[in-house]
């Protein structure tokens, strides 16, 4: 039987803190070689204000609200049949480590292929930095349902 | 380097040849990132989830083709960046990124140039494919 549709569900707003040390490690952890997104000097000399948040790292900001897969509990969803199908950014402004960011999230779609075998949910999120739009963030996951074909 | 006012459809970005992906570099991304999901870190939660092994997180790949990009380009020219994950990358693959122009266009009062992106790894596999939209003005 088919779960009861997702779409409206919403994550209430949740702020977080943009840290400099964050932003190096997720640059070593994506072979970042490049001294703008590590080292304060070379930033500021790029004309930056402090470190930039690179171009996916919105992404990992959305994961540390206290609970990020909640989203997906609510939707009947077991993390452990989750793909990511896409993923995409639309840019307003540049941020910066030393910036709060606002992140408020909600489900746009909830469909259903492959003879109810994969369940898709879109999820878009809103970023902004007080009332500034920062980003627009949208998400597709695909959720393997094998039992559907018995 | 051609320079950006230059750039014509067809160009192709130098790409960007990612080491091979090891144990360490999921977990190193798993706690970078905040992903903790652990289908990618964990052998025991692959395995139990169907899975021969731990698989790489399609956010590192979206990561190194954003490498591409900001390599490329000052990251305030990217006006938008999404990709489509086409096939799970397994460890010890080498994933080589790569852009080319399909377009200039002008558009909210600036030229921009759109791009087809492709994340592949040795034996062909295409794993993300994806499209940005760069400031070229």
């Amino acid at each position: 039987m088919a779960a009861p549709s997702a779409i409206g569900l919403s994550t209430p707003p949740s702020t977080v803190d943009v840290e400099r040390g964050r932003l190096r490690l997720f640059a070593k952890a994506i072979g970042e070689t490049d001294p703008v997104y590590t080292d304060l000097d070379a930033a500021l000399k790029a004309g930056h204000r402090d470190l930039p948040v690179p171009p996916t790292f919105l992404f990992c900001l959305e994961m540390d609200r206290p609970d990020p897969f909640a989203f997906l509990t609510e939707a009947g969803i077991d993390l452990a049949h989750v793909l990511h199908g896409e993923q995409s950014f639309t840019y307003h402004a540049l941020c910066h480590a030393g910036d709060s960011l606002t992140f408020e999230s909600r489900i746009t779609d909830d469909y259903e292929r492959k003879g109810g075998t994969l369940r898709f949910l879109v999820r878009e999120t809103r970023v902004t930095r007080g009332r500034e739009p920062i980003a627009d963030l949208g998400n597709v996951i695909v959720v393997r349902q094998p039992e559907a074909r018995a | 380097m051609t320079p950006l006012t230059e750039l014509r459809e067809g160009d192709e970005l130098p790409p960007l040849r990612v080491p091979r992906i090891s144990r360490t570099t999921l977990a190193l991304y798993a706690g970078a990132s905040g992903d903790h999901n652990p289908v990618h870190i964990d052998l025991d939660a692959a395995r139990k989830a169907g899975l021969d092994d731990v698989f790489a997180q399609g956010m590192l790949s979206m990561a190194y083709l954003g490498r591409l990009l900001t390599g490329w380009v000052p990251q305030d020219r990217i006006r938008s960046y999404s990709v489509r994950f086409t096939a799970i990358t397994p460890l010890h693959a080498e994933p080589v990124c790569t852009g080319r122009v399909t377009a200039i266009e002008d558009d909210d009062g600036e030229r921009r140039a759109r791009l087809d992106l492709q994340v592949a790894l040795g034996d062909g596999t295409v794993t993300l494919s994806g499209q940005a939209l760069i400031a070229l003005t």
